[in-house]
């Protein structure tokens, strides 16, 4: 065999050894990330018997619903719907709002080239720096404990991210296809709906899941904000933790239910969310 | 149709002055065509008439109405634009439809105006593709059929066929130019190609930093140019200029060049000149008005030089040579087979009933 085919013989080999390398480091760091997800929804189907069980059960022998159905008896899953309304209102405002903002900066320089940068610098502004200051407003408001408070909270939250993320995607929008538009007979508000919103689609879907995501973890906001009149599922999932003892089956039975909004959510979504993400990052 | 008026037009970005103070007026039907160098104000002044941009000062009149504060939508105008501006979100039938649904028109009517402008436009066959499926010169094709689908009382060019290959474009042009023949519109074409604004033309407006340097037929344009920057704009390859001094002699009026040669203006030209006799001018000649002296009675107003070509461009059918006279490099238009090689020495024929003359301080065309 000589020197050259010994290396084309050498070659294919060598390169489907580094996929399978490849592939097996994938699955390592895939389960090593995603068994605690699986720990924890496997608990929330376990009986009592077989959460404490040792060595542990990894699969339950049966499914059953015991523990979901406590948290519906003890409307204690009323909070993921609380969290769900805050949640998908504060988005689908601050994503209205935001757009429009952002178009304006983007189209009609509204404000200079600085305001921009001043509207994303209020988000830089750490949550614990001004809870408690916005705790005492909403006392004085009487907001406190409302889903109104909490949806604009977390809409003013937000806002300043939408408009930076959408004002990036908004300039991207060849400026030409807007004046064709205006040419051809839209007015300005025709031109946003037929033209920038289907044009940024991408970007649209992206910053909503964010922005979405956002509401959906707060903790902070939601703990010193809310008592129990629009308890959060975060705040929820405390309560099952105590000095004493952990209520395993609950805390995995209401992860599951918070976790699985999203989680439809992103894998729905995960196709703009990708190219949304990407496109953001280019644009910095 | 449409008759448009451009009264004292203004126009600023900051402290760059783009348009300067153009007036304008465009028949019913003509093809205007606007050309100039890029930054001269052209689109600028295309976009004004289009209510994209506003003025600063003048009024744009459509049909004796003022229309400066009239919505880009409500102007009736349609407007090419050089990137196509098509929606890539949409296939080729929904493009050309956009501006009619924006109008809300008729499905019924809507669908029957689409397939006849796709028709007349050969893109019949592509309604269904998207833009990303469609190639340059298809691309453009959708893009005039948005327009003329639309039946509005002005049409707008801005560059259309600047991104196109060299094949396509006079492929197009020609189609743009029986397109207006068929349709008869009022129609403003900007380029920044003369070769497009001598073809397409009715009436070339030739705009040099925000001002109107010459405007009128494209023949009158090339033969009888106003200034330096007109003669030196328009014709490909480009007007030689050679600087010289008008001088008199024996009652006749004769450019001397820097090397001591002297060119005789023919009478009729000569009569205008002699009172600047003795001063500085500047000697304008087309490459194609000079040719081989094949012998033969000498004919009034030419006059012979022997040159040494020392630059030999053949192009197929004819040859560009390029030699040195009054210091200043020349460009000569041969027959094909006139020069076989560099530093052939010929002696040409230079036509000086059709030179021209131009004052150098003020650069205007004497």
């Amino acid at each position: 065999m000589t020197a050259a085919s010994l290396s084309a013989w050498r070659g294919p080999r060598r390169s489907t050894l580094r996929l399978i390398a490849r592939y097996a480091a994938a699955i390592v760091v895939t389960i090593v990330f995603l068994f605690p997800v699986y720990w924890l929804f496997m608990i929330a189907f376990k009986t009592p018997d077989e959460i404490f069980h040792a060595p542990p059960v990894w699969y339950p022998a049966s499914i059953q619903f015991d523990n979901f159905a406590v948290l519906f008896k003890d409307r204690d899953a009323v909070t993921v719907g609380n969290s769900l309304f805050i949640a998908g209102c504060s988005t689908l405002v601050s994503m209205f709002l935001g757009t429009l903002c952002a178009y304006s900066l983007a189209r009609f320089k509204t404000g200079g080239e600085n305001l921009a940068v001043w509207i994303i610098s209020q988000r830089m502004v750490p949550p614990i720096a001004i809870v408690f200051p916005l705790f005492l407003l909403y006392v004085w408001l009487g907001w406190v404990d409302t889903y109104y408070g909490m949806i604009l909270l977390y809409t003013a939250f937000n806002l300043p991210y939408v408009i930076w993320m959408m004002r990036g995607y908004i300039e991207d929008v060849p400026i030409d296809l807007e004046q064709s538009a205006l040419v051809d007979g839209c007015t300005r508000w025709q031109v946003l709906m037929r033209v920038v919103f289907p044009m940024v689609r991408t970007g649209l879907f992206a910053t909503a899941v964010f922005t979405f995501v956002f509401a959906w973890n707060d903790f902070i906001f939601a703990l010193v904000m809310t008592r129990s009149a629009v308890t959060t599922y975060p705040v929820q999932v405390t309560h099952y933790f105590g000095a004493q003892s952990n209520f395993w089956a609950k805390i995995a039975a209401m992860s599951m239910l918070g976790t699985l909004p999203v989680l439809i959510a992103v894998a729905a979504l995960q196709r703009y969310l990708v190219r949304g993400i990407s496109l953001g990052a280019v644009k910095g | 149709m449409a008759r448009l008026r451009l009264v004292g037009l203004h126009k600023s970005y900051g402290k760059v002055h783009a348009v300067r103070g153009i007036d304008l007026e465009i028949p019913e039907g003509e093809f205007t065509v606007v050309v100039g160098p890029s930054g001269c104000g052209k689109s600028t002044l295309l976009r004004i008439i289009a209510g994209l941009e506003d003025a600063d000062q003048g009024t744009i009149e459509i049909d004796g109405v003022r229309i400066n504060d009239v919505r880009p939508r409500d102007r009736n105008v349609a407007m090419v634009f050089q990137s196509y501006a098509l929606y890539p979100y949409l296939t080729v039938f929904e493009n050309i439809a956009f501006g009619l649904r924006a109008r809300k028109v008729k499905r019924s009517q809507i669908d029957a105006a689409v397939r006849d402008a796709a028709k007349t436009l050969g893109i019949g066959a592509l309604l269904e593709r998207y833009p990303r499926e469609l190639s340059g010169g298809q691309r453009q094709r959708v893009a005039i059929g948005r327009a003329i689908v639309r039946d509005a009382r002005l049409f707008l060019f801005d560059e259309p066929l600047s991104n196109l290959d060299a094949q396509l474009r006079d492929e197009m042009r020609s189609e743009i130019k029986r397109l207006h023949q068929r349709l008869g519109k009022t129609m403003i074409y900007v380029t920044h190609d003369q070769i497009e604004a001598m073809t397409l033309a009715d009436r070339i407006v030739l705009l040099r930093d925000g001002v109107i340097e010459q405007q009128g037929a494209p023949l009158d344009l090339f033969e009888r140019p106003a200034t330096r920057f007109v003669a030196g704009f328009l014709g490909s390859p480009a007007i030689n200029f050679i600087p010289a001094e008008l001088a008199a002699e024996h009652g006749a009026l004769s450019l001397r060049l820097k090397d001591g040669r002297r060119l005789d203006l023919p009478p009729a030209r000569a009569a205008g000149l002699v009172a600047r006799a003795g001063k500085p001018a500047i000697l304008g000649i087309r490459p194609e008005h000079m040719a081989l002296d094949r012998g033969g009675n000498a004919r009034p107003g030419f006059v012979m030089q022997e040159v040494m070509i020392d630059l030999v461009q053949p192009t197929g059918s004819r040859l560009y040579g390029t030699f040195m006279l009054g210091g200043q490099e020349v460009v000569a238009e041969l027959g094909a087979h006139d020069v076989s090689r560099p530093g052939e020495r010929v002696n040409l024929l230079f036509d000086m009933n059709r030179a021209i003359v131009v004052d150098p301080e003020t650069e205007r065309v004497l």
